[in-house]
């Protein structure tokens, strides 16, 4: 039901049941918030959001109260405004006086805040608390200084991701936020997922960056820099130089990578379709002998983590491939390097992602061949927009290029790994053309894609029929893991994702993307593989000679050797 | 072999999250404190995060998270207490035990705190020694509490 209420003298609808702030945003009245986050559950943390009410003494905050028919509001009378910019100076109080070096200099929303309301004076000298930093994990860098205590990462980590690695400590002033025992993250059970990263609103959660060994390793001449970009990052970094949402810049990405320095340019779609073909052929071998079943994905990261952690009775269900990244990792260190006469400790691998459980995934002991790790740096793509701006790149002067050969073409149908439900749709693509011996038409793979957080379809082949699950998102992996655990499960094949929307949501992607970008990146990935006329892995070319020359057949002794991994058991908390 | 965790976790069948704050505090009755073990096994027990249960223990200044001390020595720093030279009393046991208040010996027999009042201004000042009160306490007595303390834990 609707009805109207008075907000600054003027009517606007709301709808029975919304909060207030929800009617306020969608008539276009922008009262600022720090703890909110859409489709969360509201806490009424940081009362940056509080409206005065005609008729009540106190103000109330519009995030966590429902809008209700009486309703007169004020939402930036003076008293208001006053109560907003008090919060936002008894938060700057206790905050270390370090934009100019902060990461999130210029992208902080205490910052913005600080400047939209104006505080221009120091009028609470506060104590400082003094906290330890926590550089402990590979992906996530830690500042609890600069914590303000909103909550958001804590309620991305256990609604979202479902894991909770990070909890309010303590009480009142002493309170902080952290792991069980205020222990340090790489002794936790996080995931390396990132999304309380994209959470954060000040700079006390960044990822951990590797700039000075990347730019040594450009500036040395004795090394080759080979690198590699996820099918994501093409249709993202055009964001972070404000080109609208969703456009594609991969040749100017060639462009700018190659004006940076890098010597080599590979595409890890490539290796997205080598990992199609390597799956379709361990899931059709696991059919056959109807051995551990269903086939779990094995190229998020941070899922992979999870069942480390939290579910080892399923790591046999685990795909023993390697993921894209590590793939194209083996093929830079082992195969490229022979090729081009090069040894391998001379190569600076490095990729570029939309991820931070990617930086942890490079530096796992099992991506290491004789001490020399396929990936040596992975930037996510927030560092790659920081690392182009580093070396004077002028990406509205670029030509657009291609990128190098071997490992540069791809099918489209490695581009949608970018997106959930992408891996499902080309490994069906190809499992079914290595059954039926004719393409699946349309190539469209309809009920493997939209948003939903858990979606599921079926692909008759010969006398199987083939049930898919897609997990779009850790949140909501728990009910379906449950069921498969107990054996109750029709399944065959299960693609889990821990950011929902995919790659294209994943936490290295830029702080503030908005709902609409993420679906604008999606769609242009689907749009590319509409345009593409290559748009099967088994259709690569390349990867034709790869098999030829090297590689043999999927699942051949030496390509198990190069391309196919082990997972561990993980003790840490629960 | 059941240790008294097990047995406690075992009153507790129903493993509903309400549960948490009764077997956090039957566990604190009996440990003394919380141990990092109880934590995790309370997580496991009632299928919640470790740190939704760090967190929620951490909220209450009722529980501890290390091994109390056999005794908890509060002195009074009330205005009476201190005139009434509190403030030499806490020296003298700051040098004895060689801990400053808020700080447990190394054997963990002793912990210092500083009170605010215990509420006998007429009695000042006031040591009170695992909640039994000495009242009009001097600076001699010091060596002979300690020593007597120290047999008792022998």
């Amino acid at each position: 039901m609707d009805f109207e209420i008075e907000v600054n003298n003027r009517k606007i609808t709301a709808h029975q049941g919304e909060t207030i702030l929800s009617a306020l945003h969608r008539n276009g009245i922008q009262v600022p918030t720090l703890c909110h986050m859409e489709n969360f559950t509201p806490t009424g943390a940081c009362r940056m959001c509080m409206v005065e009410v005609e008729g009540k003494s106190d103000l109330i905050p519009a995030c966590s109260h429902p809008v209700e028919e009486w309703m007169k509001l004020k939402t930036h009378s003076p008293r208001v405004v006053k109560a907003r910019k008090t919060i936002v100076e008894l938060l700057l109080a206790n905050h270390p006086d370090d934009c100019l070096f902060c990461v999130r200099n210029n992208n902080c929303e205490l910052q913005t805040l600080a400047a939209e309301l104006n505080v221009r004076e120091r009028r609470f000298p506060g104590k400082k608390e003094k906290h330890k930093i926590d550089p402990s994990s590979t992906s996530i860098f830690r500042d609890p200084e600069k914590c303000i205590l909103c909550g958001r990462c804590v309620r991305v980590c256990e609604e979202t991701i479902g894991v909770s690695t990070v909890d309010f400590i303590g009480r009142g002033h002493s309170t902080i936020i952290g792991p069980t025992f205020n222990k340090s993250l790489n002794l936790s059970n996080c995931i390396n997922c990132g999304q309380c990263i994209r959470a954060c609103p000040t700079g006390a959660l960044h990822e951990k960056s590797h700039f000075p060994e990347l730019q040594e390793a450009l500036h040395n001449p004795d090394i080759q820099v080979v690198v590699q970009y996820s099918p994501s990052i093409p249709v993202t970094l055009a964001e972070e130089f404000g080109m609208k949402a969703g456009k594609d810049i991969n040749g100017i990405l060639n462009g700018i990578l190659r004006k940076i320095g890098f010597d080599k340019i590979f595409d890890t779609a490539f290796a997205a379709d080598l990992y199609t073909v390597e799956l379709a052929a361990e899931l059709q071998q696991r059919i056959d002998s109807d051995e551990q079943l269903p086939l779990f994905t094995s190229d998020c990261p941070g899922w992979v983590k999870y069942v480390e952690q939290f579910r080892q009775n399923l790591l046999p269900n685990i795909s023993h491939c390697k993921s894209p990244q590590q793939m194209m990792g083996t093929l830079i260190k082992q195969h490229y390097a022979k090729e081009a006469g090069i040894s391998p400790d001379k190569i600076y691998s490095v990729s570029l992602m939309p991820c931070t459980a990617k930086k942890f995934e490079a530096q796992r002991e099992e991506m290491t061949h004789k001490g020399i790790s396929e990936v040596d740096a992975v930037l996510t793509t927030r560092e790659l927009a920081a690392f182009i701006k580093l070396n004077g790149i002028d990406v509205s002067d670029i030509e657009t290029e291609f990128s190098d050969k071997p490992y540069g073409e791809k099918s489209s149908a490695g581009k949608i790994y970018g997106v959930s439900g992408g891996v499902t749709e080309s490994v069906m693509r190809t499992l079914y053309y290595k059954n039926m011996g004719r393409e699946l038409t349309p190539k469209k793979v309809k009920k493997a894609r939209g948003s939903k957080g858990q979606r599921e379809g079926s692909l008759k082949m010969k006398n199987l029929e083939l049930h898919y699950a897609i997990i779009n998102g850790m949140g909501h992996a728990k009910e379906l893991l449950d069921e498969i655990e107990k054996g109750e499960s029709k399944y065959h094949f299960i693609e889990v994702m821990a950011c929902p929307g995919g790659c294209v949501n994943g936490g290295g992607q830029p702080i503030d993307s908005r709902k609409e970008d993420i679906k604008a990146r999606g769609k242009e990935l689907y749009k590319i593989d509409d345009q593409s006329s290559i748009n099967r892995a088994h259709r690569n070319p390349h990867l034709d000679s790869l098999y030829e020359n090297l590689l043999e057949a999927p699942r051949s002794e030496i390509s198990s050797r190069l391309l196919h991994t082990t997972y561990k058991k993980r003790d840490v908390l629960p | 072999m059941d240790n008294p965790l097990d047995r406690i976790l075992k009153q507790y069948p129903n493993t509903r999250r309400d549960n948490l704050l009764p077997l956090l505090q039957d566990i604190h009755d009996s440990l003394g404190y919380l141990s990092e073990e109880s934590i995790i096994k309370v997580s496991q027990h009632l299928s919640l995060p470790s740190s939704k249960v760090y967190g929620v223990a951490t909220f209450f200044d009722q529980f501890h998270f290390e091994p109390q001390a056999h005794f908890v020595i509060r002195i009074c720093s009330g205005t009476s207490c201190h005139l009434s030279g509190s403030a030499e009393i806490m020296d003298e046991f700051k040098k004895t035990l060689n801990i400053r208040p808020g700080q447990t010996t190394r054997d963990g027999v002793f912990r210092l705190e500083e009170v605010p009042c215990l509420g006998a201004c007429g009695l000042s000042p006031i040591v009170e020694v695992n909640g039994e009160s000495h009242t009009g306490f001097s600076v001699q007595q010091i060596a002979d509490l300690v020593e007597a303390c120290k047999e008792n834990v022998a």
